[in-house]
C-alpha cells in the first residue's frame, strides 16, 4: 500500500465518519429482538412453523459436520462463540441509542447458513430465557430474521462476491446480512400491525426507520469484526479452512 | 496483516465512541422504541405474554457480561491453540529441513 492510497482510505474514513455523524440524529431509538408478548399468537405461531424445518435442517446439517469432520469441532465453537459474543455487545449508535450486532456472518461463511440457524437459536433462547430479551413466544419470529433471513442473505452475497477479493466479500457479506435481519424484523412488525392508513408498507417504512440508522454503523462494526477474525483463521487455521473448501467441493 | 487487524480494531472503537462523543441521547438500549410504535398502531394492543423470569438490572448486565466473557473465552482459547499449534509446526518443519 503506497503512501497515496493511503491518504486517499484515510480522506473516505473521515468523510464516512462525519456524514454517519451528520445523518444520525439524536432521536432515541432501539430495537434489536422483538419483544416476549409483542406479536399476536397468530402470527408468533406461524413464525414457530416456518422456523422450525430450518432448525431441524440445521441439526442435521450440525451433526453431519461433526461426525464426519470432528477436527472441526473446534471452529464450530468458535463460530458459536462469535454470535455470543457480538450479540452480547450493545453498542452505541448514532441515533443516540443503542442496539446489537448479530454475529452470524462468521459462521455462515465458514459452515454454511443452516449450521448458523442452529447456534444462532441457542443465543436467542439464552437470552429469551436468561436476559428476558427478546421472548420464547417470539423465538420463532426472531429465529427466523436472526437465524434464517441473516444467514441466508448473507450466504447469497458472499457466493455472489467471492470471486473477488475475498475480505470485501465477507466485509459486505456479514454487514448485509446484519442489516437484512433487520429489515425482516421490521417486515414482520408491519405485517402484524399495519397502520390504520397506509396499510402494511407505512408501518413497514415506521418499524424500518427505528432500525435503519441505528444499525448501519453496526453492521459496519460487524463487518469489520468478522474479517479480523477471518484474518486469524488465515494466519492460523490453514487445516480448517482447507478441510472446509474439501466438504464444500463435495457437495 | 498485523497492522491490518489493529486497523480494523480501531476502526469499530471509533464507530462505537463517536456518538458517545458527538450525539447527546439517551442511548437506552431498550427495546422499547419499537414497542411504542406498536402501541401508537394498535393502541388496543396487550402483550399476551411475560417473561418467565426478569432479572434485576445490575444481574442483566452481569449475565450479558458473562455472555460476552464466555464467547471471548472460547474464541481466544481456540485462535491460541490454532496459533500454538502451526507455530509448532513451522518449528518441526525447520529443525527437520
Amino acid at each position: 500500500m503506497n503512501v497515496r492510497h493511503q491518504k486517499w482510505i484515510t480522506l473516505g474514513l473521515i468523510a464516512g465518519l462525519s456524514s454517519y455523524i451528520v445523518l444520525g440524529s439524536a432521536t432515541p431509538a432501539a430495537a434489536m429482538h422483538i419483544a416476549e408478548g409483542f406479536l399476536p399468537i397468530q402470527w408468533a405461531v406461524f413464525w414457530w412453523v416456518i422456523s422450525l424445518p430450518f432448525f431441524v435442517l440445521g441439526l442435521r446439517s450440525v451433526s453431519r459436520i461433526t461426525s464426519q469432520h470432528p477436527e472441526l469441532k473446534l471452529l464450530l465453537a468458535l463460530a458459536g462463540a462469535f454470535t455470543f459474543v457480538l450479540s452480547a455487545l450493545k453498542l452505541p449508535s448514532v441515533t443516540g441509542s443503542c442496539s446489537h450486532p448479530t454475529g452470524t456472518g462468521l459462521g455462515t461463511i465458514l459452515f454454511g447458513p443452516l449450521t448458523m440457524t442452529v447456534l444462532g437459536s441457542l443465543v436467542l433462547l439464552f437470552q429469551a430465557v436468561l436476559l428476558a430479551h427478546g421472548g420464547l413466544t417470539t423465538l420463532g419470529a426472531n429465529l427466523f430474521s436472526m437465524a434464517i433471513v441473516g444467514p441466508f442473505f448473507t450466504y447469497g452475497i458472499y457466493a455472489l462476491m467471492k470471486g473477488g477479493n475475498q475480505k470485501f466479500a465477507i466485509f459486505f457479506a456479514s454487514a448485509l446480512g446484519n442489516l437484512s435481519t433487520y429489515i425482516a424484523t421490521s417486515i414482520q412488525l408491519a405485517l402484524a400491525f399495519p397502520a390504520a392508513s397506509g396499510g402494511i408498507l407505512a408501518s413497514f417504512i415506521k418499524f424500518a426507520g427505528i432500525f435503519a440508522i441505528t444499525q448501519v454503523p453496526l453492521a459496519i462494526s460487524e463487518g469489520l469484526l468478522t474479517v479480523l477474525v477471518w484474518n486469524w483463521l488465515q494466519s492460523y487455521g490453514h487445516r480448517e479452512l482447507n478441510v472446509l473448501k474439501l466438504i464444500k467441493q463435495e457437495h | 496483516m498485523k497492522y491490518q487487524n489493529g486497523l480494523l480494531i480501531l476502526m469499530v472503537m471509533v464507530l462505537s465512541i463517536a456518538p458517545l462523543i458527538f450525539i447527546r441521547g439517551e442511548y437506552e438500549g431498550a427495546d422499547g422504541q419499537a414497542e411504542a410504535a406498536i402501541t401508537e398502531l394498535n393502541a388496543d394492543y396487550e402483550p399476551w405474554f411475560n417473561p418467565l423470569f426478569e432479572p434485576p438490572g445490575e444481574v442483566e448486565s452481569l449475565l450479558f457480561a458473562a455472555q460476552a466473557a464466555f464467547g471471548a473465552g472460547v474464541i481466544g482459547y481456540v485462535i491460541g491453540l490454532y496459533q500454538g499449534r502451526s507455530k509448532q509446526r513451522k518449528q518441526t518443519h525447520e529443525s527437520s529441513d
